[in-house]
């Protein structure tokens, strides 16, 4: 780990101030991923800001949505009662992810900034597009089970590792921003960008700028919603394939509306637009799933470790959809 | 120091192994109970210090940096910026260290330690990848990580073998197999196979696994003079002692190693390049040093279990016989080290056949040594043995317990040695009865709740009896009748002080609260390592004679004047907190008594172990029938293990809690070696991708069920104590149990560990 100054900030303001103008300084949250990136040198700030102290409310909006702080942590936002009523996928989405510990530190804003967990970034002696632009990517063709399927480039090929923003993405979240340049707001399904030829540029935030807060739409069918993530062991390890979904059937039996993500799939939480679309006005029946979870990953391709999970994904999401089918979802 | 002579040895009452048994085969009193822990309100008050928790003035802290590549040379080491960060005491290269002689491999003497003969950080020359290039020592641990992420580094790389189907196209015969002849035939096998009714070839694949106990590597070191002393956190205290003296030039006198506490070893803690490069590090620069490895480290510079490629052929008469067992293959290793993996084992002993062929090569890699892991060899070897019994006996339509009754043998089938005690059908008969077994169905595809399939599945425990040679004990009474024994052993948390607190207790007749049992350190008369599942026996074997001396001693202390006068060491029995005539009660005098009378405030006797004669005229093993239940998801392949149970016949159990927690231990490992872990070494560069333990997947709780312990407690009349050891057995058989249950639930047999979704699907 580099030296670096440490320094508290107040409120938004003062984080920002404190960072402005500063390339090398980093807001802190929890510090369960950037201390861990910090420890193996590939993060080297010379300053961290800390932004536990902002504003940490889950507060419920006039129009039924969801105001939840940056700060808040995973644990909170897990736990909270309008979260678990008329979000559930939220909730299990976060509950999905790493340990309890672990999200008893970790914060809203840290969550969504997490980076990959391709272990070539990690490794410094590894080559990484995403470390060092221009290096080359040793996981193309090295060990990339946890490795995307879709939106792929040839410079790059990691996975956005987080289980919340997959419900997040589902939900059609805003994200809140303030900056040197002043308070703005982006849907989270835009925060995050595909890897294309600069995959070191992992998201559509401006220099020092600070998620202040993440708000949800109100979207009641999403009371029948879910999150299942498959992985390598029953609990403490990344999705290699996830499913945020939330559906809505009218009484025909005919799909009215339906949220649908993906998680490990990609370099950002995967909305499934396509899929979405294929099941609009289709029977929700396991035939009309399978043909969406086509036309979803029509345009996957596999690596050496990972052309497994075109079809893991096909099956999750159709498990997926009839389980919310089902009587008891 | 020895106190007995060959003639001493023979003499009435004496134990001599394999002629006589240890006269308290039966007894019982302590041992056996469900004692807990000793050290155990210790470890959760954070009393017990472990290696890296001893203070020194003047202390500072080591950390290292390693090679990228896999093999070539260092051109040009930039020390500079290391050197002027905040902290920085030294660095450390090839360029400056102290000379030292390279480490001797283990076994190759009785005082060599080395886990690899490679010099450490003597030359430019770099052999695996994460080799350490650099030590920096600082005055906390941050400033030296800091520092040792500065260090720069150019090479010449030269060609590497660093793929395993590179490597394997040029296999090296062994000459031996950890003192085994590395081919065993009995008859023409291959001939025995092709003419057999019913026949089972198949290639089965393990992974490499590294080890990855609680607590990281570490050893905290100080010089005075030409004196070292190490804490350590080891298996191998005397041996480190000896290498270490070895390596430096020192009398091994002038070495003191110890390690009281040890958060886990599994074969992993030994002699490694650390705890030499912080003595090393520490002369050089007068102070002491501390040297606690990060994860990675452990990654990086100590070995793991090596990659095995097996082949299992079996051929057998419709009625169930074995006309020919051949298990073969080949597994990665180094130059320069001496751990192959030896998965043939199991079979040398366990079924009876025809006709047999086992056979083992290598593929030499440039890679970090292999070690021992957890049962090196059995782990793996079960799992590509019982997995094609399970598959003959899917073929034949024969239960796969029944198969087993059918080819147990008589006497053991490559040795043709007696058996000291062999109990495998008991054990299965047991398991069978409370797991349930008749509930599981022949078929495959049977049983499903919703989208779980659910299937049973079983398979054998082996794992060798050895008594190492070279131990000895020291009994210390004093006058309050307190009894201490001390013997350089280990407790890396499997229990060894408790259980042997009341093995002293049983073996001296004294209550377990008058007993001390002192180990861990090389002041102590010496001790054999604790490996090979050995240390209960060899600590036995130990204080047998030191016990026979005691009784003789104390019987020529009491003298004529007491109601033992003129009885031999035959004739008497310890008991009631002294000693007795065996068939007259009324014949007693206690410890207490024969001290005070002959004026005495103590009394102190060692004696060294009898050499393992009982190995020789015995085949002599532990058993045991490993019972699993996986529910496997039809949609994803994911696979949880339900239920399991370990029904073992490992001799006399000594302590049913600490027993039953290590078989339980080895269980769980089984099941992380049976579906998650698996070391991800980078063919491209001789890496280890997934150095730490957020990739590296242990089981988590989640991943392990409820699982129940049963065992025969059938005292083996060969071994002291009656008592075979029980620290690897668990880990045996499991990954097979869980893969034949895996068929059982789906059909699909997967010979390719772990047992992963993307196979299932
Ligand atoms: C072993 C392990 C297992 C894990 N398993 C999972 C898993 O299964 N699923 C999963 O989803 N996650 C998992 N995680 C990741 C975990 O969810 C993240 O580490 C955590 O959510 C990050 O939150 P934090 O507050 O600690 O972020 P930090 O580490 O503090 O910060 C992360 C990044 O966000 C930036 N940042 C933080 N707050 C703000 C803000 N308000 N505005 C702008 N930038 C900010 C930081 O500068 C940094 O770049 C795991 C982590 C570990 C260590």
């Amino acid at each position: 780990m580099n030296p670096f100054t440490y320094e508290r900030a107040s409120d938004a303001s003062a984080a920002i101030e404190l960072a402005k103008g500063n390339a090398a300084a980093r807001y802190l949250g929890g510090g369960t991923n950037l201390v861990d990136l910090m420890r193996e040198t590939v993060e080297r700030p010379d300053m961290l800001v800390d932004v536990t102290g902002l504003p940490r409310g889950i507060e419920p909006r006039a129009d039924g949505g969801l105001l939840i702080g940056a700060a808040a942590t995973n644990t909170a936002l897990a736990a909270d009662s309008h979260v678990r009523r008329h979000y559930p996928l939220l909730a299990r989405a976060i509950l999905a992810g790493a340990s309890a510990q672990i999200r008893n530190m970790a914060t809203v804003g840290g969550n969504i900034l997490q980076r990959t967990r391709c272990r070539y970034f990690y490794d410094n002696a590894a080559a990484c597009n995403k470390r060092q632009p221009g290096a080359g990517c040793d996981a193309r063709d090295g060990f990339n089970r946890y490795h995307a399927i879709l939106g792929a480039s040839p410079a790059c090929v990691a996975t956005h590792p987080s289980d919340m923003c997959v419900a997040l993405a589902a939900l059609d979240a805003t994200v809140h921003l303030d900056g040197p340049t002043g308070p703005r707001s982006i849907a989270l399904a835009e925060l995050h960008r595909l890897p294309g030829d600069r995959p070191d540029i992992e998201t559509e935030l401006k220099p020092g700028e600070l998620i202040t807060a993440v708000e949800l739409p109100p979207l009641p069918f999403a009371r029948r919603s879910t999150y299942r993530k498959v992985r390598d062991r029953a609990s403490y390890a990344f999705a290699l394939v996830s499913v945020a979904a939330a559906l809505d059937i009218d009484d025909g039996g005919v799909v009215r509306n339906v949220r649908l993500a993906l998680g490990g799939v990609a370099h950002k939480p995967w909305r499934a637009s396509a899929a979405e679309a294929a099941l609009k006005g289709r029977p929700a029946n396991a035939e009309s799933f399978r043909a969406a979870a086509e036309a979803e990953l029509a345009a996957a391709t596999g690596l050496r470790d990972n052309a497994f999970k075109i079809e893991l994904a096909k099956r999750t999401i159709v498990a997926v959809l009839g389980e919310l089918t089902g009587d008891d979802a | 120091m020895s106190m007995q002579s060959e003639s001493a040895n023979t003499r009435p009452g004496r134990w001599q192994p394999a002629v006589t048994q240890d006269p308290m085969l039966h007894k019982h009193g302590a041992l056996g109970q469900p004692v807990s822990r000793i050290d155990g309100p210790l470890k959760v008050q954070g009393k017990a210090r472990f290696a890296a928790e001893f203070p020194y003035d003047g202390l500072c802290y080591a950390a290292l940096a390693f090679s990228t590549i896999a093999r070539g040379r260092i051109t040009a080491l930039d020390t500079t910026a290391a050197e002027a960060a905040p902290g920085v005491v030294l660095v450390m290269t090839h360029r400056n260290a102290p000379r030292m002689k390279a480490p001797s491999l283990m076994m190759s003497s009785p005082t060599a330690a080395g886990a690899s003969d490679l010099p450490v950080m003597q030359d430019d020359e770099i052999h695996w990848n994460g080799q350490p290039i650099a030590v920096v020592l600082a005055e906390t641990q941050e400033q030296a990580d800091h520092a040792a992420s500065l260090v720069r580094a150019d090479y010449a790389p030269l060609p590497a073998v660093t793929s395993f189907d590179e490597a394997k196209k040029s296999p090296r015969q062994l000459d031996n197999l950890l003192g085994q002849p590395p081919v065993v035939e009995i008859g023409d096998a291959e001939a025995a196979l092709k003419a057999a009714a019913v026949q089972v070839d198949q290639i089965y694949r393990t992974p490499r696994h590294n080890h990855n106990a609680i607590e990281l590597h570490a050893a905290t070191v100080a010089w005075t003079g030409d004196e070292l002393r190490v804490h350590d956190a080891s298996q191998l205290l005397d041996l480190t002692a000896g290498q270490l003296a070895d390596i430096f030039g020192l009398e091994s006198d002038k070495v003191r190693v110890s390690s009281p506490f040890v958060g886990g070893g599994f074969g992993g803690k030994c002699l490694w390049d650390h705890q030499i490069l912080a003595c090393a590090a520490a002369r050089l620069a007068g102070r002491p040093v501390r040297i606690m490895l990060s994860r990675e480290g452990v990654f990086r510079i100590v070995g793991g279990r090596t990659l095995t490629e097996q082949r299992v052929a079996l051929g057998a008469s419709a009625d169930g016989n074995l006309d020919a067992l051949i298990h073969t293959g080949i597994a990665a290793m180094t130059t320069h080290n001496s751990c192959p993996e030896q998965f043939t084992f199991p079979a040398r002993h366990l079924y009876a056949a025809k006709s047999i062929r086992l056979a083992q090569e290598v593929a030499d890699m440039d890679m970090l040594a292999n070690t021992f892991m957890r049962a090196p060899g059995e782990s793996v070897g079960t799992f590509a043995l019982e997995c094609a019994i399970d598959e003959l006996a899917d073929k034949l339509g024969l239960d796969p317990i029944e198969l087993r009754r059918r080819i147990e043998p008589e006497t053991d089938p490559t040795s043709g040695k007696p058996f000291s005690s062999r109990h495998l059908i008991d054990a299965y008969e047991k398991g069978a009865e409370r797991f349930g077994w008749d509930r599981r169905s022949p078929t495959p595809r049977q049983r499903r709740d919703g989208e779980w399939l659910i299937g049973m599945g079983c398979a054998t425990a082996t794992y060798p009896y050895h008594r190492f040679p070279g131990g000895a004990a020291r009994i210390r009474l004093t006058a309050g009748g307190q009894v201490t024994v001390s013997t350089a052993v280990h407790d890396m948390g499997m229990g060894t002080a408790t259980a042997q607190a009341q093995h002293i207790a049983a073996r001296l007749g004294v209550p377990l609260n008058q007993v001390s049992f002192e180990y861990g350190d090389t002041t102590l008369p010496r001790g054999v390592i604790a490996g090979g599942s050995t240390q209960t026996a060899s600590i036995g074997g130990a204080v047998i004679a030191a016990t026979e001396v005691f009784v003789e001693e104390l019987l020529k202390l009491a003298g004529n004047d007491s109601p033992l006068a003129g009885l031999s060491l035959a004739e008497v029995e310890t008991r009631d907190g002294g000693i007795g005539h065996r068939d007259d009660a009324a014949r007693f005098e206690s410890y207490e008594s024969i001290l005070r009378r002959s004026g005495r405030d103590e009394l102190v006797c060692e004696a060294d172990a009898p050499p393992p004669a009982e190995m020789e005229a015995f085949s002599m093993h532990s058993y045991g029938a490993q019972f699993c239940e996986v529910r496997v998801s039809e949609i994803t392949g994911e696979v949880r293990v339900s239920r399991f149970l370990g029904s073992f016949d490992a001799g006399r159990i000594l302590n049913a809690k600490t027993a039953t927690s290590q078989f339980k231990g080895g269980i769980i490992m089984g099941i992380g070696l049976a579906l998650t872990e698996e070391t991800n070494f980078d063919p491209r560069s001789g890496r280890i991708v997934n150095a730490s333990l957020a990739d590296y997947h242990v089981p988590v709780q989640m991943d392990v069920p409820a699982i129940e312990i049963l065992y025969t407690d059938i005292p083996d009349p060969q071994a002291p104590m009656g008592a075979r050891g029980i620290g690897e057995i668990g880990i045996t058989g499991v990954g097979a149990a869980v893969a034949n249950a895996v068929y059982n639930a789906t059909g699909k047999r997967i010979r390719d560990l772990p047992i992963t979704l993307d196979k299932l699907m």
